[in-house]
Formats: structure tokens, sequence, C-alpha cells
């Protein structure tokens, strides 16, 4: 992945990036490379240093170490208001002095933009997050989702080189959250700015991004498309925090495999044979076992099966023909899981 | 013995002992306390209301009707007939009104000298000092207020006096320094809460959106500190504006409103006159809070 891109499609490009607060290392060494026009994501548990870079970015926090490029420009040592970047914060910092017209403007009368354009481009924000006729409203008098949308358009509103968005769905309960996960992605498309959030959430990532990097104690584990990242992990961390780790290692995997070494393979890729007997092709691999715990989940059912050669897989199954009532009564079944050999894949540990 | 699907209701064994016996006294009125919270409310406030009313309320209402009778010049006895007298002669005679004057702009002085030093000092302690470093600055702030109003007025006596380390001698001027000496920690305190509640974030917006920190300070930091600001103002300025004792200290012969109260209350034995004068401060004050709440900054007290 590590080819280097001609300076003026690379939107953010990071070297080296360090930083310490006092004995805590939360950033240690990162190098990325971000495209013009991506949707990027730093993906990661809480302490994981995706927030630190994203702040570093953003000019912050200043780097122990190592350096941050704007469209080819180094800005380590710029303060925030000298860097073509924009933020939408994860309490979305709204002035709430201000209305929202005041707010979207802000950005543009601080650099000195004529009242007239600045009225047309902050109208035209709000239209594009879908807010016109809320300008004369306090952020107060605003819910969680159109709070998040003023910030979204006080930040795109300066057409800024890549806009930073922190945790940008955290604060939203889960209906509106699957809406602007949608929403985002459009909007990123008509905008066509660089788009690079951090999250938690391995779905959102997965759903909105063009390419992921995972964040694990201040290092990128991982760094591809979400299909890269989800279908093969290059790391146990990556297996597990994406997805279903599902792995199969040590003595289980030379019984079932004939191989050393740890192997993934996601729930969704294996099927669940109720026959414990039933016929494994010539590209495939199977390992009988029983059903320790099943979870009806309504449109699908997830089977954890204890496998005889050891370990244990967790097998997601669509619920095309069957019923809980049905499902549930696979407790303690013997059955056989089949899967295409070309689904499992080698960890490096 | 049958087990109970999951959703059959089941009827409660009857739980040992203490439902069977009828309830004591205490218990039954714990159970009436908890139904009627109304009662139970004003029994709390019952005994603090009644200090606010009678000590607070009452003794300025008690000031207020002695305002309105005189003494008589012979005997200096109280005589309780209604007049006009004393008001009439607080607001005609020239000397009143230019120490009631002098006292409104010493306490504006002070006032002032106080939001000018405690801003960039609160600002420090809430947005850039360490968590422990601010601890420590909290204590130091608060620490001369447990020294002696008197030690902390002699003290200044001392530095400011002609061979002191100050020396610039007695006077106005000196009474202004030794108040905004004094009261500065009421100051520091509410702006430094107000600062502690803005969150970071807004600071770190007015930044992102290209705003320097003069800027970002004028537009974001000021007009939500502002009531803050006010807050402690209410302070410094009724603390200034009653104040007797450090213009006895360090004011040499400059008077204010409190001198002139407690000299017609010591020396003259004019309680009624006294009583009159001391509505002034009273009043002013009422006028500043009605002028405040409009800022919505009594909500921030």
């Amino acid at each position: 992945m590590f080819f280097s891109m001609p300076d003026q499609s690379v939107a953010v490009r990071l070297r080296g990036l360090r930083k310490s607060f006092g004995p805590v290392e939360a950033v240690a060494g990162v190098d990325l490379e971000i495209a013009d026009g991506e949707f990027f994501a730093m993906l990661g548990p809480s302490g994981s240093g995706k927030t630190t870079v994203l702040r570093m970015i953003a000019g912050f926090e200043s780097p122990t170490a190592g350096s941050v490029e704007l469209g080819g420009r180094d800005v380590t040592r710029l303060a925030p208001f000298e860097r073509d970047v924009n933020t939408v914060f994860q309490d979305y910092a709204l002035f709430p002095h201000m209305s929202v017209l005041d707010n979207v403007e802000y950005g543009l009368r601080v650099k000195k933009v004529g009242r007239a354009e600045r009225r047309e481009r902050a109208t035209a924000a709000l239209r594009s997050v879908r807010l016109e006729g809320f300008e004369r409203r306090g952020p107060a008098q605003l819910s969680g989702g159109q709070r998040q949308r003023v910030a979204l358009a006080r930040a795109l509103v300066n057409r800024p080189r890549v806009l930073l968005l922190d945790e940008p769905l955290g604060a939203l309960d889960l209906k509106l959250r699957e809406e602007m996960q949608v929403e985002l992605k459009e909007l990123q498309r008509e905008v066509g700015i660089t788009f690079l959030f951090v999250t938690h959430d391995q779905e959102e990532a997965l759903t909105m991004s063009d390419r992921i990097a995972v964040f694990d104690r201040g290092r990128i584990e991982q760094v591809g498309t979400p299909a890269e990242v989800y279908e093969r992990p290059s790391t146990p961390f990556v297996a597990g925090f994406v997805g279903t780790s599902n792995l199969i290692s040590g003595e289980a995997a030379k019984a079932v495999l004939g191989r050393d070494g740890t192997f993934s393979v996601r729930p969704e890729k294996l099927r669940l044979a109720l026959d414990a007997d039933a016929p494994v092709g010539a590209d495939e691999h199977g390992a009988i076992g029983t059903v320790a715990e099943v979870v009806y989940a309504g449109a699908a059912t997830r089977f954890v099966v204890d496998l005889d050669a050891g370990g244990r897989l967790m097998v997601l199954q669509q619920n095309r023909d069957v019923s809980s009532m049905e499902v549930t009564e696979l407790r303690g079944a013997r059955v056989r899981l089949v899967w295409n050999r070309r689904h499992e894949f080698a960890i490096v540990p | 013995m049958s087990v109970p699907l999951p959703g059959t209701p089941v009827a409660p064994a009857s739980p040992p002992g203490r439902m069977d016996r009828p309830p004591g006294p205490r218990r039954r009125l714990a159970a009436a306390l908890h139904r009627h919270a109304g009662v139970r409310l004003s029994l709390l406030l019952a005994a603090p209301l009644a200090w606010l009313g009678v000590a607070y309320l009452g003794s300025l209402a008690a000031l207020f009707v002695t305002a309105f009778w005189s003494t008589d010049s012979f005997t200096g006895d109280l005589v309780r007939t209604f007049t006009w007298a004393n008001f009439h002669d607080v607001l005609t005679i020239e000397v009143y009104r230019t120490v009631a004057l002098r006292s409104l702009g010493v306490a504006v002085a002070v006032t002032l000298i106080d939001a000018v030093i405690a801003f960039p000092m609160a600002f420090a302690m809430a947005k850039l000092a360490s968590p422990r470093t601010q601890r420590w600055l909290v204590i130091a702030v608060l620490t001369p207020l447990w020294a002696s109003y008197l030690v902390k007025a002699y003290a200044w006596r001392v530095m400011l006096s002609s061979d002191g380390l100050l020396g610039w001698g007695y006077g106005l001027w000196a009474t202004i320094a030794t108040l905004s000496y004094l009261w500065l920690p009421y100051m520091i305190l509410p702006i430094y809460a107000g600062l502690e509640r803005l969150p970071d974030s807004l600071l770190e917006a007015a930044g992102d959106l290209g705003a320097r920190g003069w800027r970002a300070f004028r537009t974001v930091v000021w007009p939500l500190t502002f009531p803050a600001i006010v807050a402690g103002s209410v302070f410094t300025f009724s603390l200034s504006l009653g104040d007797y004792i450090a213009v006895k200290i360090v004011g040499g012969r400059s008077q204010l409103i409190g001198n002139v109260v407690y000299d017609n209350i010591g020396a003259a034995n004019n309680l009624p006159f006294a009583a009159a004068v001391a509505t002034i401060p009273v009043v002013i004050m009422l006028v500043y809070l009605a002028a405040v709440r409009r800022t919505g900054a009594l909500e921030s007290l």
C-alpha cells in the first residue's frame, strides 16, 4: 500500500508522527497518506491515539516528533487558524450566544468575506445540510441531529482542503446515526472535499469510508479499503476489532486445516450443516462441533459452536426459512461447519 | 411442582414480619412525609426562611422605619413621630451628596480594577494551568480570605505609609487600592467558575474557523463570560459601597457613606439620620441589581 502519491493529490501526509503526554505516549509513530477527495476513517478503541492524530492535523496539539503536511505544505508548527482544515467537533462546539446563521458565517466574517457573498454562501451551506429556515434559531433550540448539521455547515462553508470530523455521529441515537451515515456520504460526494473522520464504531467506518486506518495503542495496525480490512485483517487485533474475530489456531488449525498458524474466518462465511456427516467440497474446509449457544437476532441468528478439535467459532446465518422457535432448539446439536477455503486468512501474530 | 413460564404472573408471597404488624408512629410519619412533598419542603425551609424574614428583611424594615424618626436634640432620646426631615437633609445638604458620589466612585473604581486584574488571572487558572497548578492557584486565591480583614488593612497601611514599601501615602487612592486587594478573590472566583463552564472546544472552534487570540476573545470568550464578571462585580461593588473601616485606616481624612453612618450612630448619637444615610447604598444596590438582572448574571451567582 505504501506507494508514494504525487504531492498535489495528497491532502494529508503524516510522517513519523508522535505525541507524548508526560510519560504516556498517545501516538507512537504514525505514517499515513490520504488522497484528495477521499472519505477516510481512523478507527480504533478509545485511547488508541486516533483523536490525538486528528487534533494534531487540526493544530490543537503539537506533535512531540514527526511532521504534518496538508496539500504538500508542512504545517507542523502552524496554529489552527493558519491551516486549511476545519473541524466538526464531537460536542459540535456551536457558539451558544449566536444564531445558526451567525455560527455558519463566523469563519467567513473572520476572513473578511463581504456581506452579500457571506450570506449567500452560508445560506447555500445550510441548504446543503437541509436546514433552510433555521437561520434565526439559537443552538439551544435545535435537536442533536440539527446541531450536528449546523456544525457541518459551519465547517464546510469555508471550503477547507480537509474536513476533520471527531466522532461525528457519536452523540446521536441509532436511527439518526444510520440516516446521517448516508447523508454524510452523499454530502462528501457533492462537495468533493477530503473527509477525515475518527470513530470507534467499526460499522460506521465500514459503511462510510473509502479507506480505513485501524489504530491500536498509538500505532496504525492496518490501512485499506473496508473490504480489505474486513476480509483480510492483517493482525489479530484488526480481526477482533473489525467484526467478530473467529480465529482458528494451534492444534485446531492443524486438525481442521492441516496447517500451523492462526487463521480467521468471518462468521457469515460459515455454513451450518445440521448433519455432522454433511459433505465437504474439494475447495472447502469443514469442522465438526456442538452448538453451545444460539442468539436469535431477528433477521439472522448467531450460533456459537464449540469445535471438537478445540476452539470455538461464531456462525451467522440468515433466518431465511426458520423462525426463532426452530433455531433455539438447536442448542446442543451436533453440526458441521463448512466454508470455502478462499475465506480463511492467515494472520500475522 | 410446576415451574411458572416466563410472563406468567406469580402471586407474591407475603414478606415476613414487617408488613404484618401495624406501622408505628415514626414509620407512619415518614410515610406521610414521603407522600406530601410540599409539607416536606416547607418543614426543611421553615428555619432558614424564618431567619431570612425576621433577621434580614426585618432589620432592613426597621432601618427604613427608623429613618423617618428623629432625636430630641436636648435629651438625645428617640422621637417616634413621622418626619421627612432626615431624607430632606440627606438630599439637600451638599456634603452628603459629595460623600455619596465619592463612595459610588470608589465602588466603581474598585470593581473595574478588580475585573481587569481578575480576568487574566481566572483565565490562566481555568484554561492554561495544569489541574495540579489549578488546585494550588485556587488555594492561593482563597488563603487571603482566611486572614483577618483588620490585619490586611493595617498591612496596607504599613505598605502605603510614606516610608513604607509603596509609600503612596494615605487618601482616596490608597483606599481604592486597599479595597481592590481585599475584594479581589470575590471577583476571581465567579469569573474562574464561569470560564470553567466554558467548553475548551468553543475556543478551539474559534481558532479552527480562523480567529486569532484577540478576535476569539472578543467574539466568544467575552460575551459568554460577561455574566460571570457581572456576578463578581455585585460582590466587589456592594462590599466597597458599604465599607468604612479601610477608609478609616488608609483613607487619611477622606470620608465615605459608611463613615457618615458610623459617626451619626456614635459621636452624633443620631440613629434616625444614620438610618436615612444607610438607605443610600441600599437604593444604589437595588438599582444596580435591577440593571444586572437584565444581563442574566444573577443566574450565574
